[in-house]
């Protein structure tokens, strides 16, 4: 049971109520965490670094004013940080507060990333910006699926079936993008794809009372088998005029995009990216300014109450999961006409499911789940990187890096979140 | 506001919750609709507002009928509705839930928050609602709630008022509190229809009275007219007996001793906070308290339910701390748990079965591990008569049968095997005066035959019937035990934790007998620790 520690003063009953819940426990849990990194980071890469090597950090990338590089002795920074590491980690063990304990914490992670990137580019040269710009595509589709549970979610559906609209939405915006040559089209179609699979979770979940998590499974299952037959069927027999869309390639913003390392990273992308920024605002401001947000979120908390004000609450939820559906689908044409240029099947590899905890793991709002989203596109784009420094470690295992990271950060970190409360039960007047 | 109901008939299958319902009500009156739990009152009051159509009747309004599909159409037209469980969004602000529906916005649907705010500051003055706009609803008490929910009314500029039950959950303080607020709203040229099945609030505040009875409204008239005990008899069909009759006290040993027990909700919260408490053989203590100051986790706590994170519990000397609920019940501690449905019954089980949960492994219901189900049967049988359980056979699910009756499978159930201590928690919340009667009379006998009572009750006119002595809770403390002749004020203070107890109020009055008020029980020794 995670609890908080209660002084004894009457006045502490009740505690505030947005306060994250974390245990004294786990504080130190996460202090000894970080103690054991410091090991690692001091033994491993440090003293198992050759004494003079050298690791590069390149700063710079087009369109961007040059930077130079970052030039670091392994063994030396490895074992300065191993000690700074090590300082919070103690400092966690000896904290008899819980506050800001995660700030600690993920500092701590931060200082061990460095150290890992820096071992694993020893002797070598690591585009640190273009690593990060790579974080920021790989996050995208995240953001979109997040969103896409935002809007399900918030009105009480849980949307599972991101995975299948990311699949819908990545076939058909490939097929179409691919067959009318305008990439405009795609983006379309991979809205209108993942609405149809939004329209029948809705439908099913909400016309039927069907259980939603199993109404969401079967949807991405239906949808992972019917885009494999069809790019079987269809797509390899046409590979050249169905499958072979353009993609759209980075727009730079004028005079932004030459800010050094901000630059390439935040001002030099595609319009996937710039639309998941965009929509991101707009969802978190409709969402907590406006009279639909209102209408949304109480739906989603208490369904009874807001019908005894007069609120139609299925009419609001299949609203909302079409929407959310569209968010998605659009998320998904991202992986095929917004990077790789073809459709090729389960592509997604799960992202979907990602997201859904990057969604989670933002405690449901839209910022946070931007958050989580970079963490994971983090987590996705260094161990690319990190195949291409060949450090060692088996490919699979690097692969599996971001999943890793995904189940470790909504098991262990995510203290006590809290989710709308009528998500997932379905409504019935009487 | 004239509101006519005429004729009204709902049937759920084949129970007529509303059959035939005739009720009007005119501009500034206080109407109220007095039954007992299935009288048919909450149906009728959902027909009204919307959430419920009618197999047949009208509605009229100002004389002219109308047809409300959803609420939206009954708030349209001046109808505003305090349900019984707050219809409120726990993470929303006074503000939001207060406008929610009804939402002022400027250009693009965005939300006009300070034309809101305005308008509700402007409402609780007029009327005495005081509200903090921008707190959160879970934070606040429920008095406070309340007042948010009369506002989203009032904010629709409702005419006419429903109130269900609004009481339930109030201190007597609150409840006062209430009153007035309904008076300036009536003043107002409002109208309110306040539904109940308390006899003394009637009376406190309503100008015309309509008593309803399995469905059909069997009487009209005034508090002028009618007093306590013909409005009681209205509302079951025959003459009740408002006290409960018992006699003095007389406690031996104790059975019962907390000692500086701490428990934990389920969010991990203190809900029980250094509490220590002796219930005696022979004796009842009844704790009393608003809901949510602890007493289900004290009384969980002392049937083996919840984890016990300091203090202990002893029983007859011997130590039950964190004992399992199996070992607590073998050591002769019996549960009447608060929300029968979910924690006292199987529902789907049948009533013989039901009967036998406790001891279903034993000689003579089981032998070398086989059921002996022709026992079972019989056993069965025999306290459907011992007990007056009105089921049409023993082998009917528990589900099928009413409220009351359900209850009293529970009490049958855990009054059958030799027990020490009786643990009851909201024994008669949902019962029917009939059903209510007969479980305080089991719960008397039980004491008078030398067990130790402890009632957990949130209705003060119970506290006050039953207990010997009274332990009133508040946030998670024991903030006074005091005898049940302490007067309803008092209590009500200790209960809302503005009063500690006096230690005049303290002293152990003469056992004489005189019934201090109507429905109390005679004063009889309370029992300290």
């Amino acid at each position: 049971m995670s609890v908080v520690e209660l002084a004894p003063a009457p006045s502490s009953f009740v505690p505030a109520p947005d306060e994250r819940l974390v245990s004294l426990s786990r504080v130190r849990g996460m202090g000894a965490f970080l103690l054991a990194l410091a090991v690692v980071m001091a033994f491993a890469f440090g003293l198992g670094s050759p004494p003079h090597a050298k690791a590069t950090f390149l700063l710079s990338a087009p369109p961007a004013v040059g930077v130079s590089a970052l030039v670091m002795p392994v063994r030396w920074v490895s074992v300065s940080l191993a000690v700074v590491c090590a300082g919070l980690g103690v400092a966690l063990l000896v904290r008899t507060r819980q506050r800001g304990s995660y700030l600690v914490f993920g500092l701590g992670v931060v200082v061990f990333i460095w150290a890992l990137l820096a071992w694993a580019a020893r002797g070598n040269s690591l585009n640190f910006v273009a690593m990060l710009a790579e974080t920021l595509v790989s996050a995208t589709p995240l953001v979109y699926g997040a969103l896409s549970g935002v809007m399900c979610e918030r009105s009480g559906v849980v949307n599972i079936a991101i995975e299948g609209q990311f699949l819908a939405g990545a076939f058909l915006g490939a097929m179409l993008g691919s067959a009318t040559g305008v990439l405009w089209v795609g983006v379309v179609a991979g809205g209108v794809a993942g609405a149809l699979f939004g329209a029948l979770l809705a439908f099913l979940a909400l016309r039927y009372g069907a259980d939603q998590i199993i109404v969401g499974v079967v949807i991405v299952a239906f949808c992972t088998g019917l885009t494999n037959f069809l790019t079987q069927q269809v797509l390899t027999p046409y590979q050249a005029s169905l499958n072979s869309p353009s993609t759209f390639s980075p727009v730079g913003i004028p005079l932004l995009d030459k800010i050094p390392i901000l630059g390439p990273v935040l001002f030099f992308q595609n319009v996937f990216v710039y639309g998941a920024a965009v929509l991101l605002v707009v969802v978190h401001v409709a969402l907590f300014q406006t009279r639909w947000g209102l209408r949304t979120r109480a739906v989603g908390e208490h369904p009874r109450a807001a019908e005894t004000v007069g609120i139609h609450v299925l009419s609001v939820r299949y609203r909302n999961v079409i929407l959310g559906g569209v968010i998605a689908g659009i998320g998904g044409a991202s992986f095929t006409i917004g990077s790789i240029g073809e459709f090729s099947a389960n592509m997604t590899a799960g992202l979907g499911y990602v997201a859904l905890a990057a969604m989670i793991f933002g405690r449901w709002r839209p910022f946070g789940a931007l958050g989580a989203a970079l963490l994971f596109g983090f987590s996705i784009s260094m161990q690319s990187f990190l195949a291409v420094l060949n450090v060692g470690i088996p490919s699979p295992f690097l692969s599996m890096a971001p999943y890793v990271i995904t189940i470790a950060v909504v098991s262990g970190l995510v203290g006590r979140v809290r989710a709308p409360g009528a998500d997932g039960v379905p409504y019935s007047r009487e | 506001m004239n509101l006519e109901l005429v004729g009204i008939t709902k049937a759920f299958g084949q129970l007529v919750a509303n059959d035939r319902v005739d009720l009007s009500v005119g501009a500034g009156e206080v109407h109220c609709l007095l039954g007992e739990n299935g009288a048919g009152k909450t149906t009728l009051m959902n027909v009204l507002f919307g959430m419920v159509r009618a197999d047949s009747g009208e509605i009229r309004v100002d004389g002219q009928p109308v047809r409300f599909a959803d609420p939206g159409d009954a708030l349209r037209k001046g109808i505003g509705m305090v349900h019984q469980h707050f219809m409120l969004v726990p993470v929303f602000s006074v503000a939001e839930n207060i406008v929610l529906g009804f939402e002022p916005v400027r250009r693009f649907g965005f939300l006009d928050r300070r034309r809101a705010h305005k308008e509700i500051r402007h409402l609780s003055e007029q009327f005495g609602l005081d509200v903090d706009p921008d707190a959160l609803v879970e934070d606040l008490p429920v008095g406070a709630q309340q007042r948010v929910e009369i506002l989203k009314a009032l904010v629709r500029d409702a005419r006419m008022l429903i109130l269900d039950e609004p009481t339930a959950v109030l201190t007597p303080q609150e409840t006062e509190a209430l009153f007035k607020i309904i008076r300036s709203l009536a003043s107002s040229g409002r109208s309110v229809l306040f539904i109940t099945h308390k006899l003394k609030e009637v009376l406190a505040i309503a100008d015309r009275i309509t008593v309803m009875r399995q469905g059909r409204v069997v009487g009209r008239t005034t508090p002028a007219e009618s007093g306590e005990a013909d409005l009681a008899a209205m509302m079951v069909g025959r003459d009740v007996e408002l006290v409960v009759a018992k006699t003095p006290a007389e406690a031996g040993d104790p059975v019962l001793e907390l000692h500086d027990l701490c428990v934990r909700d389920e969010r991990g919260l203190t809900a029980v906070d250094h509490v220590s408490l002796t219930v005696r053989a022979g004796e009842i203590v009844a704790l009393a308290g608003v809901q949510g100051n602890g007493q289900t986790e004290l009384a969980e706590a002392v049937t083996g339910l919840r984890h016990v994170e300091s203090g202990s519990v002893r029983l007859s000397g011997k130590d039950i701390t964190n004992a399992t609920p199996r070992h607590a019940l073998r050591a002769g501690v019996a549960n009447v748990p608060e929300d029968r449905q979910a924690d006292g019954l199987v529902l789907s089980m049948s009533v013989a079965d039901n009967l036998v949960l406790d001891v279903y492994d034993q000689p003579p219901y089981a032998k070398l591990g086989a059921r002996d189900l022709a026992r079972v049967r019989a056993g069965g049988e025999a306290k459907l008569k011992e007990f007056d359980i009105r089921a049409s056979s023993v082998e009917d699910p528990v589900s099928s049968l009413s409220g009351g009756n359900q209850q009293k499978v529970v009490v049958a159930r855990e009054l059958s095997r030799p027990i020490k201590l009786l643990v009851a928690s909201q024994p008669t919340r949902g019962l029917d005066v009939g059903s209510i009667e007969y479980v305080h009379r089991r719960m008397v006998a039980e004491r008078d035959r030398g067990a130790a009572v402890l009632v957990v009750s949130s209705e003060l006119d119970e506290v006050l019937a039953l207990g010997d002595s009274v332990a009133v809770m508040y946030r998670g403390r024991i903030v006074g035990v005091v005898p049940p002749t302490t007067s309803r004020e008092q209590i009500g203070l200790m209960m809302a934790g503005a009063a500690e107890a006096q230690p005049a109020a303290v002293a152990v009055p003469s056992g004489s007998g005189v019934p201090s008020r109507s429905g109390a029980p005679s004063g009889s020794g309370s029992e300290e620790q």
